[in-house]
């Protein structure tokens, strides 16, 4: 039941796009059409949901304060967090290279689709932002991780997904001239985003 | 200083701002718009972090091998957003816990990356320098023109001083409790982009 109150939490209320602005150059740039925009958010819960986990048993058993002290009692006064943001980044990027490198050698046709993006994962926000939430709200094992990663990608799957809708249409539409392409589409997601506080009073 | 210098310079203050113009660096800018105070610091950090990664980038450009060069420069922008984040944390620790996660994000701000791969990979160290400053404060820019709408508008106050005068509540005036709220920032940038595109016809997209 927590799970799952995590799980419909991390989609709606703390949307990343929404809520957070968390990934949003990718968002932008790639929303031009549903066809590519459906491969980057794919790509996207992909990448979260393998880094997150990783990233959690890393700061449980090696970053936070105290963290080492199954080395020995020597270590168990060492306080390695200011190491994280190295750390995450690192794993990220590691990681994003070996999906590349597997997806590639074992799934040719998803390569063929998601391939462009997965080095621009690498600096996609909403990843290391995952990683820098999750160590801020200290979830307590690394299953409420793996849920979080899971639907923190969904959202921003969504919210990706929606807005390439949006925008096919709103290419047919009569805009004043320095509003075209990047200015309507912010103010979209601005309106999206208020449309998605709705969300904010639920309590599960 | 030169033409081309001057140009790398100013630039990207207005004509070529790495927001309004390039789209990078959206992700981590319009969270911290709530306060002045917030923004302006968050400014700052980004203009060191552009700046200094930029430079040691361009130092090691003939060095780094091209298939990794990706994770050399986020190693190098982690070192300088670690440097940043140490020293908030021990001379400004208030501001730094309300920046919360957004200082580390600026890891993954795309102007940092963006910065490096367009132009300190191809440049010597001096200008790199320069242009990572620059961008950073054409980012900065927006950042503090954004807050300032917002916090005026949100809550009567810059930088926590109160501007609006107690007898304009009196006669009925009320804070405008949206601007606070996230997407008003979004819908806030939209303006400053229709703005300068109403200024600048080139910019504009058809």
């Amino acid at each position: 039941m927590e799970y799952l109150s995590l799980f419909v939490k991390s989609i709606f209320v703390d949307n990343m796009i929404f809520a957070y602005f968390l990934g949003m150059c990718s968002y932008l740039a790639v929303s031009k059409n549903v066809k590519t925009a459906n491969g980057l958010g794919v790509a996207v819960i992909f990448v979260l949901l393998v880094t997150l986990p990783i990233n959690y048993l890393l700061n449980k058993y090696l970053l936070q304060p105290g963290a080492l002290a199954w080395l020995g009692d020597k270590y168990a006064s060492l306080d390695l967090s200011f190491l994280s943001y190295i750390v995450f980044i690192a794993v990220i990027a590691a990681i994003v290279q070996v999906v590349e490198m597997v997806v590639e050698k074992f799934a040719p046709a998803l390569y063929s689709s998601l391939g462009i993006f997965l080095p621009l994962i690498a600096v996609n926000c909403a990843i290391l932002g995952g990683s820098l939430f999750m160590q801020e709200r200290a979830f307590a094992n690394v299953g409420e991780s793996a849920v979080y990663a899971l639907g923190s990608g969904i959202g921003w799957y969504l919210a990706i997904v929606a807005l390439a809708a949006i925008r096919e249409k709103t290419a047919y539409s009569n805009v004043p001239a320095p509003l075209k392409g990047l200015g309507i589409t912010f103010i979209t997601v601005g309106l999206m985003g208020i449309a998605f506080m709705t969300f904010m009073g639920i309590k599960l | 200083m030169d033409a081309n210098m001057k140009e790398t310079l100013l630039k990207p203050i207005f004509k070529g701002n790495p927001i309004t113009v390039l789209v990078l660096g959206i992700c981590s800018s319009l969270a911290v718009t709530v306060q002045l105070q917030g923004a302006l610091v968050m400014a700052l950090s980004v203009i060191i972090v552009t700046g200094l990664s930029s430079f040691v980038v361009s130092l090691l450009r003939n060095t780094i091998p091209n298939r990794i060069r990706i994770i050399v420069q986020l190693v190098v922008v982690a070192m300088m957003v670690i440097l940043v984040d140490q020293v908030l944390k021990a001379f400004a620790y208030s501001v730094s816990k309300t920046l919360s996660v957004y200082i580390g994000l600026i890891i993954t701000n795309c102007i940092v990356m963006g910065r490096i791969e367009a132009f300190a990979l191809g440049n010597k160290p001096i200008p790199s320098l320069l242009d990572g400053l620059a961008n950073g404060a054409g980012y900065g820019l927006i950042l503090v023109v954004v807050a300032f709408v917002r916090e005026l508008l949100g809550s009567g106050t810059i930088f926590g001083l109160q501007v609006i005068p107690q007898f304009i509540y009196d006669a009925g005036y009320v804070n405008n409790g949206l601007m606070i709220l996230p997407p008003m920032a979004l819908i806030l940038l939209g303006c400053v982009i229709w703005i300068q595109r109403s200024i600048q016809k080139d910019l504009q997209e058809k």
